[in-house]
């Protein structure tokens, strides 16, 4: 399965990467070898086997809804590249 | 000096023959020396451990020590969250992180009264096999700086390896705690999914991610793991069990009467170092004469693992990296005008590019019209590697093969090519899919010098077992692995 330069430019649209042409080349030619490689789990008959999502049988795993302490907005804060008015502040988003 | 083991360092403080302080300091000095040729930390933390240390040392003076490892001192991978002390995970996009709680594996060393040296480097994210993905450099193996340290554990195994730290601890998605062990000749162990807590580790592959134990010998490697395994409220897929006597496990570890699997798959024709397969091979013989019943056993879907686990793991990444898009904590482009070029450009400066090509791979597996194809392709032939451990662990007690299909590679010689970089982790992979539990432990050296990892794999949630066959072989091998890297002695 190659992919094409068109397709690592949607993936990478998807994927939120701003990539240059050079690496929109470069992540075509690497991605293709990889997906050719990943191709051979084609060669197993997976019919009427059921996915394994997690490693352990736990499901729906509970806890009591009870008010615990948390960070402080001070502290949700503290690494926040901008902020204004205990908010984070972002550009333009219309 | 000699290098020590955490045990024998918290034999001293028992016998008052040391001082935190006077350990911490003998650490310090080791990193001041080797930390230029080895760079096995991003950040060393050189005032908060001297401060911990004292502290530490007036609850030996008033009787009041919060365990047997009071005042020894330890190493944390950066991707390991430490409140009020940077967290980068070797990553541009976290260089100023600042966590503002303490992963549980910290709270719980903390309470046992360690004192961290230091957050060590790692191949970003997680995301590599040699450490050379750090945004801050590559650490370097000390048996040979010009080879890797393995990754992406790397700066954890190359601080104990060398003395700068006791014991470190690691994380293991795909090999990252057991192939750094393995190259650099010290003991890693990958614990059971679900036996420690992951609350605070940062994610990389949630349903794989596991934190463990680093250490020069498998008594220390029981001892840490003890510390910091268990149930933990804020990890919902922390297991619900007790945690067994894993000390105990090590002490009463023998061959006699363990049924120890060989699989076919793990000796391959080709792909495997000859070297490698004859340490590996030997320690077998040595395991049947002290008592072992070698079996032999197949674990079919192995050779698919690679390509299962980096379709899992990419998709899982590329959910779990989503978050770094620079509005509340992180790098940030700041030129972009609106906020969709401003993720756009945060994650392609903040990431590099192993992590950006993941993220891609993930991306691109779960997209629409290849999400069967790739994702659940994959999670069907997770079910079948699993099944192949269920089948396999029915006729044995724990599985043998190398850890790394060859000693310590040379810096760069795999960079340009991701492929080979992935298979590294050829023998350690699938046991993250089936969410069992290993080891590496040292078993020889090649013709040049360098380590070699032989791989112990068990059933989940048995540690007791695992260790204790570690225990064994770690005795019987102990005349083939008794060496100290050159650097150490000043000559190199």
């Amino acid at each position: 399965m190659a992919l094409t330069p068109q397709d690592v430019r949607h993936v990478a649209l998807l994927s939120r990467l701003e990539l240059g042409d050079a690496d929109i080349e470069r992540n075509a030619e690497e991605l293709s070898k990889i997906f050719a490689f990943i191709e051979q789990l084609n060669g197993l008959d997976t019919e009427g086997v059921p996915p394994t999502t997690h490693a352990l049988p736990m499901s729906n795993v509970f806890r009591a809804d009870e008010v615990r302490p948390s960070l402080s907005p001070g502290e949700a804060l503290a690494n926040a590249p901008r902020q204004a008015a205990n908010c984070f502040k972002v550009p333009q988003i219309i | 000096m000699a290098i020590r083991t955490a045990h024998e360092l918290a034999r001293l403080l028992a016998e008052k023959q040391a001082s935190s302080r006077e350990l911490v300091e003998e650490h310090l000095g080791r990193i001041r020396r080797l930390e230029p040729r080895l760079h096995a930390f991003v950040s060393v933390l050189e005032e908060s451990a001297l401060a911990q240390a004292d502290a530490s040392d007036a609850r030996r003076r008033a009787g009041r020590k919060l365990s047997a490892f009071d005042g020894v001192p330890v190493a944390v991978k950066d991707n390991i969250c430490t409140r009020g002390v940077r967290t980068t995970c070797s990553s541009r996009i976290l260089e100023n992180f600042i966590p503002p709680y303490n992963a549980t594996v910290v709270d719980r060393l903390a309470a046992a009264g360690l004192v961290t040296l230091g957050k060590t480097n790692m191949d970003e994210f997680a995301m590599g096999s040699s450490t050379e993905n750090s945004a801050f450099g590559e650490s370097r193996n000390p048996w040979d700086p010009e080879c890797v340290p393995g990754g992406s554990s790397g700066g954890s195994a190359v601080a104990v390896a060398a003395g700068e730290a006791p014991w470190a601890l690691g994380s293991d998605t795909g090999g990252s705690i057991r192939q750094p062990a393995a190259l650099c000749g010290i003991v890693g162990v990958k614990p059971t999914y679900g036996m420690v807590s992951r609350y605070g580790l940062v994610a990389f592959a949630s349903s794989l991610d596991q934190i463990g134990p680093m250490t020069r010998d498998v008594r220390d490697a029981a001892s840490l793991l003890q510390l910091v395994a268990g149930q933990d409220r804020m990890d919902s897929t922390s297991a619900p069990r007790a945690v067994p006597d894993l000390e105990a496990a090590v002490e009463k570890g023998s061959f006699k009467g363990v049924r120890i699997g060989k699989p076919r798959e793990y000796f391959p024709e080709e792909g495997l170092d000859p070297e490698v397969r004859d340490a590996v091979l030997r320690a077998l013989e040595l395991a049947r004469a002290g008592g072992a019943e070698i079996v032999d056993v197949s674990l079919p879907h192995s050779p698919y693992a690679v390509a299962c686990y980096y379709l899992v793991a990419t998709a899982e990444a590329s959910s779990n990296l989503a978050r770094y898009d620079g509005v509340q904590y992180g790098y940030r482009n700041q030129d972009a005008r609106n906020v969709v070029d401003m993720f756009s450009r945060t994650r392609a400066d903040g990431f590099g590019r192993e992590v950006r090509r993941r993220i891609m791979m993930g991306t691109y597996a779960l997209s629409a019209g290849y999400f069967d194809a790739y994702y659940l392709k994959a999670l069907k032939v997770r079910t079948l590697i699993k099944r192949d451990f269920e089948a396999a662990f029915d006729q044995c007690d724990v599985i043998l093969g190398p850890t790394s299909p060859t000693p310590a590679f040379r810096m760069g010689s795999k960079t340009s090519d991701p492929l080979q970089m992935y298979l590294c982790d050829i023998f350690t992979i699938s046991l993250n899919l089936a969410g069992a539990c290993g080891v590496s432990l040292p078993c020889g050296f090649s013709s040049s010098g360098l380590p070699i990892g032989l791989q112990l794999q068990a059933k989940p949630f048995a540690e007791e077992a695992l260790l204790g066959a570690a225990a064994a072989f770690e005795r019987a091998l102990a005349a083939d692995t008794a060496r100290e890297p050159a650097i150490l002695s000043g000559s190199a």
